[in-house]
């Protein structure tokens, strides 16, 4: 908490747009809300105190990271200037925020709630919201509003309300989703449409919303990493990975190599495991179906390996804080080094029938641009941004587990369209297997899980750990009161980025287009609500 | 080779001895309507049954292989499940164009399913005519398609058949040319004609280059009208989870559902009879053993064989390729198949004229 730097709302957009022009902190990595509670005659001058957010900032020029916080002191009408205008990827966070905290970010063009119903009443995650007393299970049905609201500050301080039109009435609106094929789960779009082409898009979250950073804080810390697989369910080793870490990190635990190696192994075999899924979900929504079985059938194989080691083939449960759940299994050597062969051998076949087909490529090509300044404005990490020719895998930038001992090459792509996004994903399932092999053979001996308290607290503090998912950066922010339950654990979904870039690059798109823009994004719904 | 007509003939002068030549008639004509929804259901249960086994063996599966032997009475319960399922009535739907649409599809494809030449002296309907009537009753269907997405009050449904309708009709132009090309080879329309005059080698091998191409066209047109992939675009069910028929439900459903496999059949076995000599068998001028042995094998076979292979081709390329988009679809017919047929149908007539054919 103490290396963070506070800044009053008063000069907070000053200071961000100082930090994005003069220091070119260009990525919004993380936005977390956050309820400090209110002021205590015991506190330290320093501590933290209201509601408020924390900013972490990172340069993708000079590589320089540096976080800071805001906070309001005023509960009833908590008011904060907003940095959507800054970085377009605060958009989003900032309605999750005031979802979340009912803090109002002033001058942020539309305040609506992003995941929960809009008659629920409260603001969840303040530490003194009771949701279960004002929220009894609603039997009716979810009003969807047309308009939107923008708060202004007029000069005397007080506030204006403007209405916003989301759709107008002669537009011919269809819902896509939350019960759609071609959405991955419970996502819906609203689009308006002109014909066949899309005027506009409004993106409607919180279908899976289970309230798991809710949930978090009164679990204990082994406890919340039984939720994490079920954020992104195909990164389900990965977002453990990121948590176990952050806790370590927080105490200062080093784990031994075996386990290092262990953890990246299984990372790039999930990733293995969600790039496959996704061509294969790619090649059906595109209506391939042939090309769908392919990717199934091999995916397969890595479940069989990951049960034989985990007893789990989509909720792994493997990662533990200080090592992991059980040593590999006597075979997992074996299958991995027979399984990668074979995926070499029977890839051209992915090749043949879907990638070079014409169809395909017409169909992929051109499609749902995203510049590469709209990529890291949006935050749109993983595949997506290096589409788009933003290096941002988080396995270079800031390597972890033995990333920094293996050579690998960063695949990135200069187009931005869903071509690039497509041949990103099959590039990397090579590069995930090219790890993987010069890793299978040195697995060295040791423990696979340090000895641990029975009971694990982490010091009083702010931490914040991330590793490279299968779809984006996905980042664990914990805060820690030095009790057995974290003060408030915020995941930074790697789905959400993607998903806020939907309006931008698929206006005037076809319908059809927008199925290959969502199919190529690659979001998978769980992570995006949590 | 059997000639079909002796039976009919033969029925036909037993019923008109013992009553009056009109309710004979009348008599014939419910018996071939009763023998001819018999064989479309039939052939719509093979079919389903074919493309279910196809693709399970395009995509390293097995396929249904659990009811009856091989899973062959799958189809069949399937069909019982679909004819107990109740028809839900919507609310704000167009009532009555909302419960048309499904007879209109049907009986399109009735009208045109009846216009084949299953064997010698099996045409149905066999007039001078034939292959205009076929093109015109084929082109009933689509109206049936506007109508459920209109009548369904859904968006979805309607997106489904505006594109449905922009691609059947754009897509009837290659059909109909390529079809002219032929007829100007062919030089009748009678479609027992068209076969007959394919006895000394089928009219693809007898029209050489432009006949294979207005088959290719052919194929590609005929593929776009019956809404199959890649050009499923009308119930693309990524996009509009089920196009024009999201609404419909039970035996409604069910006649969309037969109507496509049936207007699968419809197209191949119209390939079949036009350029690949429908009942006739294979025929060499000169070999006249070859042929004699040829003769042997069943006309009803040659036609269900060829109709089949070419069922089987269109399935291939559904398994095979990705959808294409409206847009991609409209460039391919208006950019490329128009132009490519009508100078398709311009090669024909001076190949015709100038006496280049076989």
């Amino acid at each position: 908490m103490n290396n963070i730097r506070f800044i009053a709302p008063t000069d907070l957009h000053d200071e961000m747009l100082r930090l994005r022009q003069e220091e070119q902190m260009d990525f919004l990595e993380c936005l977390t809300g956050m309820d400090w509670g209110e002021p205590d005659e015991k506190d330290a001058p320093d501590t933290p105190r209201g509601l408020g957010v924390i900013y972490h900032l990172e340069s993708t020029v000079t590589g320089k990271r540096t976080v800071v916080r805001t906070a309001s002191l005023n509960r009833e009408h908590p008011e904060l200037p907003t940095v959507s205008d800054i970085w377009k990827a605060a958009d989003f966070n900032e309605r999750e925020v005031y979802d979340y905290f009912g803090i109002i970010f002033i001058g942020h063009p539309d305040m609506r709630r992003l995941y929960l119903r809009n008659d629920w009443v409260g603001y969840p995650m303040r530490k003194d919201d009771d949701p279960e007393e004002e929220n009894p299970l609603r039997m009716d049905n979810e009003e969807t509003i047309d308009t939107t609201t923008e708060l202004e500050l007029n000069p005397d301080g007080t506030l204006k309300n403007k209405e916003l039109k989301l759709f107008g009435e002669e537009e011919y609106v269809v819902n896509i989703g939350p019960q759609h094929p071609a959405t991955h789960g419970v996502m819906r779009f609203r689009v308006s449409l002109e014909g066949e082409i899309i005027q506009k898009i409004d993106a409607n979250c919180g279908y899976i919303h289970r309230g798991i950073e809710k949930m978090c804080e009164s679990l204990t810390y082994p406890q919340t990493l039984a939720l994490t697989d079920r954020l992104d369910y195909l990164g389900a080793h990965q977002n453990r990975h990121a948590l176990c870490m952050c806790v370590e990190k927080a105490m200062g635990i080093e784990v031994s190599d075996r386990v290092k190696y262990i953890r990246t192994i299984m990372d790039e075999l999930q990733r293995i495991d969600s790039h496959l899924l996704f061509y294969a979900c790619l090649a059906m929504d595109l209506g391939a179906l042939t090309a769908f079985f392919y990717g199934f059938r091999d995916r397969e194989k890595i479940l069989d390996i990951f049960e034989e080691t985990c007893g789990g083939r989509l909720i792994m449960n493997y990662n533990t804080i200080g090592g992991v759940q059980a040593d590999i299994h006597p075979n997992f050597v074996k299958r991995v080094k027979e399984f990668i062969p074979y995926l070499r051998g029977i890839i051209h076949e992915y090749h043949e029938v879907f990638t070079g087909n014409i169809i395909a490529q017409e169909r992929l090509k051109g499609v749902g641009v995203l510049s590469r300044e709209d990529a890291i404005a949006f935050g749109a990490t993983g595949g997506t941004g290096r589409a788009s020719g933003w290096a941002c895998d988080v396995r270079k930038r800031i390597p972890y587990g033995v990333y920094d001992k293996v050579d690998f090459k960063e695949i990135v792509y200069n187009e931005g369209d869903s071509w690039a996004r497509y041949m990103v994903r099959m590039d990397e399932i090579m590069e995930s297997m090219r790890i993987i092999e010069q890793l299978i053979d040195n697995i060295p001996e040791g423990t696979y899980q340090e000895k641990m308290k029975p009971i694990i607290r982490v010091p009083e503090g702010c931490y914040y750990s991330a590793v490279e998912g299968s779809r984006g950066e996905f980042g664990v922010f914990i805060e820690s009161h030095g009790d057995k339950t974290p003060y408030r654990v915020h995941f930074r979904s790697t789905g959400l980025p993607l998903v806020s870039t939907v309006d931008t690059i698929s206006r005037g798109a076809k319908i059809a287009d927008l199925i290959a823009i969502g199919g190529t994004l690659d979001y998978v719904v769980p992570d995006i609500d949590r | 080779m059997f000639d079909f007509s002796i039976i009919t003939h033969w029925i036909h002068q037993a019923l008109t001895s013992l009553m009056p030549e009109g309710l004979a008639i009348l008599i014939e004509c419910v018996v071939i309507g009763v023998c001819i929804i018999l064989m479309y259901a039939l052939l719509a249960i093979v079919l389903i049954y074919m493309e279910r086994k196809i693709c399970a063996f395009f995509q390293c599966r097995l396929g249904p292989n659990r009811v009856g032997k091989w899973g062959t009475i799958q189809v069949i319960c399937d069909v019982l499940k679909m004819l107990t399922k109740e028809i839900i009535d919507l609310k704000h739907s167009d009532r009555f164009l909302y419960n048309l649409a499904p007879f209109m599809v049907i009986i399109a494809s009735f009208l045109t399913f009846a216009c084949l030449p299953m064997s010698k002296g099996l045409e149905v309907l066999d007039f001078n005519v034939g292959v205009f009537f076929l093109l015109a009753a084929s082109s009933i269907g689509v109206i049936g398609i506007l109508l459920a997405g209109w009548g369904s009050n859904n968006k979805f449904s309607l997106i489904g058949a505006m594109r449905s309708g922009a691609q059947i009709i754009s897509y009837e132009l290659s059909i109909g040319l390529s079809i002219l090309t032929m007829v100007v080879l062919m030089g009748t329309m009678q479609i027992s004609e068209i076969v007959a005059q394919q006895a000394d080698g089928w009219f693809i091998f007898k029209g050489h280059i432009p006949a294979v191409i207005a088959f290719i066209i052919y194929l590609i047109a005929g593929n776009a009208e019956t809404n199959r992939g890649p050009f499923d675009l009308p119930e693309a069910e990524s996009e509009l989870t089920a196009g024009y028929h999201t609404e419909y439900s039970g035996m409604h459903f069910g006649f969309f559902y037969l109507a496509e496999y049936l207007n699968m059949f419809i197209v191949a076995g119209i390939a079949a009879t036009i350029f690949l000599g429908g009942w006739m068998p294979f025929h060499i001028v000169g070999l006249d053993g070859f042929n004699a042995v040829m003769d042997y094998i069943p006309g009803f076979i040659w036609f269900f064989g060829k109709a089949f292979f070419v069922v089987f081709l269109l399935m291939w390329i559904k398994w095979t390729f990705p959808r294409l988009r409206i847009d991609q679809i409209l460039n391919l017919e208006w950019k490329y198949l128009v132009p490519i047929s009508m100078v398709n149908l311009i090669l024909m007539v001076l190949i015709v004229v100038l006496k280049l054919h076989f």
